[in-house]
């Protein structure tokens, strides 16, 4: 891969020439937290953020979008969410969540609204420094090798910028001059010693692959009962997981008229009406039951059948959950490790 | 397509194909046939699928849900769905006249596995609803008669006004290739003359067996399956040749939404047949 080297100063001007091509999204402030939003003031553009509120999934699939506008004629594709895109500043492990919805949006059916958005997208990575929620160096998804055009590591003077497609070298093209071919030794050590220091920044891991294993031998552990009865069932984990896919699907008319649209929006498996069928009878009524299937979903059953689970490591589980369930809590519970904060508090106030 | 998305190269495998309600009327109080032709002909007659596979209803405005296809592939050109009153979408489709416009995506699923079905005795254990899947094996194994061995039916329903498809499996008592045994739980109106009981008490009327060269596929409401396995395997059938098709909440159909996922399977491509093997494995199946 070809790696060449930019100015910090050069890189807000370089963003707002590409920009003049697509819409560029970008992490901004809001509140005290981080969202991906169209920017074009750039000095709004947040380079140490560790992870957004919502995981950049909503960029290629929006919360709610239209699929077939629908009229007495019958269905009318609707694609008027996708627009060329460029965005800037995801890191490695929600790259690696979209290589991961990549590959189940492509799998057997192949899901056009998904892979449009995609197409019409360029990825524009960003190195991070993880905070203490973090854990993507146990999942291995803290470095990314493919799946963006172009990828900058913050060196703190200047940034090396990795070039990961064809579309990615024609935006260089577009500015040459802003940009150095030239690596010294000098450069390459920085980079050395901040990728080492990196790595240890991660404070903590989870043994994913001893998960599967677990998950079975634990399957009716007394653990499920007690997580469903702290959980409230609000789909929180869901919405912020960047490797979540779940949709619903319903048809919305128009006041007065035999208009209207095909709406696609997303669902999520811990809500309770999310199994249920026709005539009421519903498979997984206990929020045990939903959790369960949360978690098997993600990290038994995708380990058994990719080898890596479907989680990337983001944190964003942790620090949403409004009562402690999370990739943490749960997988260090079935690991067996139960004296954080949350199993004593659990302990003393939701199990009696 | 919007002028402005010209760049969209994808086929929609989301865009209902539209089709028309030739034919449909009441089996039950709350369960009505319906006769389905898709519009473009060329498109109706090379239409094909298997028998257990299902397929997306939609009714413009509405919505959309899954049903299992009823009629048989050998018998071309038509698709017929039997259809029991229970949501948004049902209602819908209740309410359409013959000659009505609606939208079918599909075959979906994996279906029977007809190919090894074939040179084996096959057994059809029916309860109520359960005709709506399994109507389309049976009459599969009837049109290709030659390619199986014994076929039998074991259809029960709650009472004899409940029963779909009543006329047709009547006259199917017939036949002389066909074990036809025929129950209802309770007689309300004094003029049943089969067998009354639950289905399961129609196991005793079955000719005796060869076990390992034969399948059983059920299909029924929830509560059925427990009572009809034990005595499925009490008779020694492998647990493998064991197939029951399952009900699942879909948005979709093609492995995407993920409502009726279990484990890492999703009942819209990995079933929504299985073998009551996939079953003691994937433990939330029924």
């Amino acid at each position: 891969m070809r790696v060449i080297k930019l100015n910090k100063e050069n890189l807000f001007p370089f963003l707002e020439v590409i920009s003049e091509k697509a819409d560029l999204w970008a992490p901004v402030k809001k509140g005290d937290k981080h969202v991906f939003k169209v920017v074009d003031d750039f000095s709004k553009v947040e380079l140490s953020t560790t992870r957004t509120i919502l995981p950049p999934r909503k960029i290629f699939l929006p919360p709610t979008f239209s699929m077939f506008n629908i009229s007495e004629k019958g269905y009318e594709e609707d694609f008027s969410h996708v627009t060329k895109k460029i965005l800037f500043g995801i890191h490695p492990c929600d790259i690696h969540g979209l290589l991961t919805l990549d590959n189940f949006f492509k799998q057997d059916y192949l899901d056009p609204y998904y892979l449009e958005a995609r197409k019409n997208t360029l990825i524009l990575g960003l190195s991070c420094w993880p905070d203490e929620y973090c854990f993507a160096k146990s999942t291995n998804t803290h470095i990314i090798e493919e799946g963006f055009d172009l990828f900058f590591t913050d060196l703190k003077d200047f940034f090396l910028v990795w070039i990961g497609s064809s579309q990615g070298d024609d935006l260089i093209r577009l500015k040459p001059e802003f940009f150095d071919e030239n690596l010294t030794d000098t450069d390459i050590q920085t980079y050395i010693r901040w990728q080492t220091e990196r790595d240890k920044a991660y404070k903590w891991g989870i043994n994913f692959n001893a998960l599967p294993d677990l998950i079975e031998l634990k399957y009716r552990d007394s653990l499920w009962e007690k997580l469903g009865d702290a959980c409230l069932a609000c789909g929180s984990c869901t919405n912020v997981c960047p490797t979540c896919n779940c949709y619903n699907i319903m048809d919305k008319q128009f006041l007065g008229g035999k208009d209207g649209k095909m709406i696609r929006y997303w669902d999520a498996c811990t809500l309770e009406e999310y199994s249920e069928i026709a005539g009421g009878e519903n498979f997984r009524k206990k929020r045990a039951d939903r959790l369960k299937l949360w978690y098997t979903h993600k990290l038994q059953a995708y380990i058994s059948k990719y080898g890596k689970p479907s989680c990337v490591g983001c944190g964003r589980c942790i620090v949403t959950c409004p009562v402690d369930i999370n990739v943490r809590t749960v997988g260090k519970a079935l690991l067996g490790e139960k004296e954080d904060a949350f199993w004593l508090r659990f302990n003393k106030e939701v199990t009696k | 397509m919007n002028g402005e998305n010209k760049h969209i190269t994808h086929d929609n495998p989301f865009l209902p194909e539209p089709a028309r309600i030739v034919r449909t009327y009441y089996l039950t109080e709350d369960v009505k046939f319906f006769q389905v032709r898709i519009v473009d002909m060329e498109k109706a007659l090379s239409f094909n699928y298997s028998p257990g596979q299902f397929g997306m209803i939609s009714v413009l405005g509405t919505g959309d849900a899954p049903f299992s296809i009823s009629s048989t592939p050998s018998r071309p050109g038509l698709l017929e769905f039997c259809i029991r009153k229970a949501g948004a979408v049902t209602n819908a489709l209740f309410r359409m006249k013959e000659n009505s416009l609606i939208g079918f995506r599909g075959p979906y699923g994996n279906g029977f596995p007809i190919e090894k079905m074939k040179d084996k005795d096959i057994i059809i254990i029916v309860g109520g609803l359960g005709a709506a899947p399994l109507r389309s094996v049976l009459l599969y194994c009837l049109d290709n008669r030659d390619q199986f061995r014994r076929v039998s039916l074991l259809h029960g329903a709650k009472k004899p006004s409940e029963m779909i498809f009543r006329e047709e499996f009547f006259a199917l008592k017939q036949r002389e290739d066909l074990e036809c045994h025929l129950s209802v739980d309770k007689d309300d109106t004094g003029k049943w003359t089969e067998n009354i009981g639950v289905v399961t008490t129609l196991f005793s009327l079955l000719e005796e067996i060869d076990p390992a060269n034969t399948y059983a596929l059920v299909c029924g409401p929830p509560v059925m399956y427990k009572f009809v396995i034990k005595e499925l395997v009490n008779l020694n059938i492998p647990k493998d040749q064991i197939l029951m098709t399952l009900e699942r909440r879909m948005k979709c159909g093609i492995g995407k939404c993920g409502h009726c996922a279990i484990d890492y399977i999703y009942t819209c491509l990995d079933g929504p047949v299985f073998t009551y093997w996939d079953v003691i494995h994937m433990r939330e199946l029924i």
